[in-house]
């Protein structure tokens, strides 16, 4: 039945465009985009930037001095964080000692529903919208690992931020076929008068260490 | 094939249903108090970027050329999704929809099911459908699950429930979540208290759910992927931890390429919730092994979009990324709320796609809940002329009633034909004007016309008329037209 509805609406779709002339993926690339596509930042006014906008959006970001396990030492004891699930190849070197690291070797929703947090890398940020990209991968874990816990900590090198939502896109094309994920402070919702209330669903703390 | 648009068929008319809505003066300040925050927010986050009008025709651009190549776009989605490890079903109309889907769920024999939001799950009544099957349906979006606790329809594409408040939501959850089992005691009013209700409640649901349903937001033809724009990551939790996923998916919401995002995802949020970009988006292409589900489902529903791309000026229409903005600009939905346009499209997107789905055989009032003010056309992220479409489908709605008997013998028309003539002959302008001069002499009190008799009285209800001038331009212009050439 389904096959026939295909040819039914194909048809109905031919009928109503006409007699189409043109290569589609030709017109396809002629559509004006005169939008920005490159920012005009620096270095510096970027992750100025992408500070005051992930702020705004609830999120918290720290600043490595250099050693990424003191540092992420200094993050969890601040949340009083202790057992963290990491994804499989999450950089070893980074774990500090005296934490809980629980490595996501498939664990269950209910393994992922009594841990603390998690800690995980990212792609790229963006600074103008205040936004992390995660995909899926051995490094930034499955979707349910950043999912379940209350709690993620976010390592994002300065370097992989950039201004304009365009060039997060453009930088994204070559792992565009996997689970990506963008998020912009932790879960909110406006559902009831309008109102933002933080923190429904996914985690309710978002903390983000700039390497 | 059969078009539902969820009750529309059934819904009273709209002046009839706007006239009952006005009464309720605690629903209009809820929908003027929302709709002036969102309205507010959103010229702020549109006003401080410099390329808004740039990426406003980008995104027409976009979606006009891929409606004009849908044939195209949606053979190579449907590839992609399958090579990627998807399936994807084809539905003609909501009826066909609701069954594959039902199909689906039974085959794995699933009881319950997790939903994100989904207007198109709305307009094919999924969940009536699924509860006669005896499955039973769980909306998982905060102003959804309000909705469906309360009995109630959503009356805003984004925020479908904006015409309650805190109060009344404390009461529909006093009332219907297991409050103690929960663990809960004297809920108040409390925004983030209800919403601590709401994620306890749902969080069982959401690990122990096996089979998901969403809607998109895009579907992406070079990749086979899906994406759903989110606040509060109910969509995350039902897209990633149950084994199966279905997305129901309206024709018109594929882009072709990835890059094309780019636009799009600035459009959306800015448009819909004014925020620079919302919480969470969800981005996936068919199965992902050791991450999410491991079995998905892409349902392609046409149920009358096609009907809808007949109509050459009309097919603009199906451009709309559902963001909501015309809603809150809209001063007659300012009065009503959503209700009134009974439709689960509401507002003045609504009154062109509802009656538009439904080839004007239903929801023939809608194109005329309008003040054609124009303000939708402005705030419309994808420039959808609404206005003119709306005057066109009025055009044809009256050209339809013209053509039967009865349509022609009616008053108005009757009327309208007479002042057709009139408009077109000088000479009988003239008479009837001066006779018009003569007869509203009585009815002139301080310069102003203040009450008809008879149908005119409609108009002097609740303004006041100008009277007819001594003198017409016409008049004037022959005595003192010349003088003046010279």
């Amino acid at each position: 039945m389904s096959h026939a509805s295909k040819s039914a609406i194909f048809a109905r779709i031919r009928a109503a465009n006409g007699h189409r002339s043109g290569d589609p993926l030709a017109e396809w690339e002629s559509i004006p985009r005169d939008y920005r596509t490159c920012g005009a930042l620096g270095f510096e006014d970027r992750i100025k930037l992408f500070d005051e906008r992930i702020r705004h959006y609830d999120g918290t970001p720290f600043y490595s001095t250099g050693d990424i396990a003191a540092d992420l030492a200094n993050v969890l004891s601040e949340r009083r964080k202790h057992h963290l699930v990491v994804p499989l190849e999450f950089p070893q070197s980074w774990l500090p000692a005296g934490f809980s690291f629980t490595r996501d070797e498939n664990l269950s929703k209910q393994q992922l529903d009594i841990v603390d947090g998690v800690l995980t890398t990212c792609t790229l940020g963006i600074a103008l919208t205040g936004t992390v990209v995660l995909e899926s991968s051995p490094q930034q874990g499955r979707r349910a690992a950043t999912l379940i816990p209350d709690y993620h900590l976010c390592v994002l090198r300065k370097d992989d931020i950039v201004e304009l939502v365009p060039e997060a896109i453009r930088r994204l094309e070559p792992i565009k076929d996997r689970p990506l994920t963008f998020f912009s402070g932790p879960s909110a919702t406006v559902d009831i008068e309008m109102t933002r209330v933080r923190g429904v669903h996914g985690p309710r703390t978002l903390d983000i260490l700039l390497v | 094939m059969s078009v539902h648009v969820g009750n529309a068929e059934s819904a009273p008319p709209f002046p009839e249903a706007a006239h009952n809505a006005l009464g309720d003066r605690q629903l209009r300040a809820n929908v003027r108090n929302a709709t002036d925050l969102i309205q507010a927010k959103r010229n702020r986050m549109t006003g401080e970027l410099p390329d808004w009008e740039q990426l406003r025709s980008a995104g027409q651009a976009i979606k006009t050329h891929t409606l004009r190549h849908l044939d195209f776009y949606l053979e190579q989605f449907e590839e992609n999704v399958t090579h990627a490890g998807g399936h994807v079903h084809w539905a003609a109309d909501a009826d066909e929809a609701d069954q594959i889907v039902t199909r689906i769920v039974q085959d794995r024999q699933g009881r319950e099911v997790i939903k994100v939001k989904t207007m198109t799950s709305n307009e094919i009544r999924l969940n009536e459908y699924l509860e006669q099957n005896g499955i039973t349906p769980h909306e998982t979006d905060l102003a959804d699950l309000i909705v469906q606790l309360g009995n109630q329809s959503p009356s805003h594409i984004v925020v479908p429930a904006l015409h309650i408040n805190r109060t009344q939501v404390r009461d529909i959850f006093r009332a219907k979540l297991p409050l103690p089992e929960l663990g809960i005691e004297n809920l108040t009013d409390d925004p983030s208290q209800l919403a601590e209700a709401a994620r306890l409640y749902l969080r069982q649901k959401f690990l122990s759910v096996d089979i998901g349903i969403s809607g998109a937001n895009f579907a992406v033809a070079d990749t086979g992927g899906v994406v759903i724009v989110e606040s509060e990551g109910n969509g995350r939790m039902c897209l990633t931890l149950p084994d199966v996923l279905i997305s129901v998916v309206g024709i018109e919401k594929i882009v072709p390429t990835f890059q094309d995002l780019e636009v799009f995802l600035q459009l959306l949020p800015r448009s819909a919730t004014g925020e620079r970009m919302n919480p969470y988006n969800s981005l996936w292409t068919g199965v992902t092994p050791g991450d999410g589900p491991s079995e998905f489902h892409v349902v392609l529903l046409d149920n009358g979009r096609t009907q809808v791309l007949l109509n050459r000026e009309g097919r603009d229409a199906l451009n709309c990324i559902r963001c909501g903005a015309c809603l809150n600009v809209c001063p007659v939905y300012h009065q009503t709320g959503g209700h009134a346009y009974g439709s689960v499209y509401q507002g003045p997107i609504g009154a062109i796609i509802t009656p538009q789905l439904q080839s004007l055989e239903h929801s023939r009032t809608l194109p005329f809940a309008s003040s054609l003010c124009g303000a939708c056309y402005d705030v419309c992220p994808v420039k959808i002329n609404i206005p003119e479409i709306l005057i066109q489908l009025r055009g044809e709605i009256v050209r339809d009633e013209q053509s039967s008997a009865g349509g022609k013998l009616k008053i108005e028309n009757l009327g309208m034909h007479a002042l057709a003539l009139f408009f077109s002959h000088s000479g009988l302008m003239s008479k009837a004007e001066a006779m018009a001069r003569f007869a509203q002499r009585s009815f002139i009190h301080g310069g102003v016309i203040t009450d008809l008799p008879g149908m005119l009285r409609g108009w002097t209800e609740s303004r006041d008329l100008m009277p007819i001038p001594k003198t017409s331009f016409r008049h004037w212009w022959k005595a003192h037209g010349k003088e003046s050439a010279e």
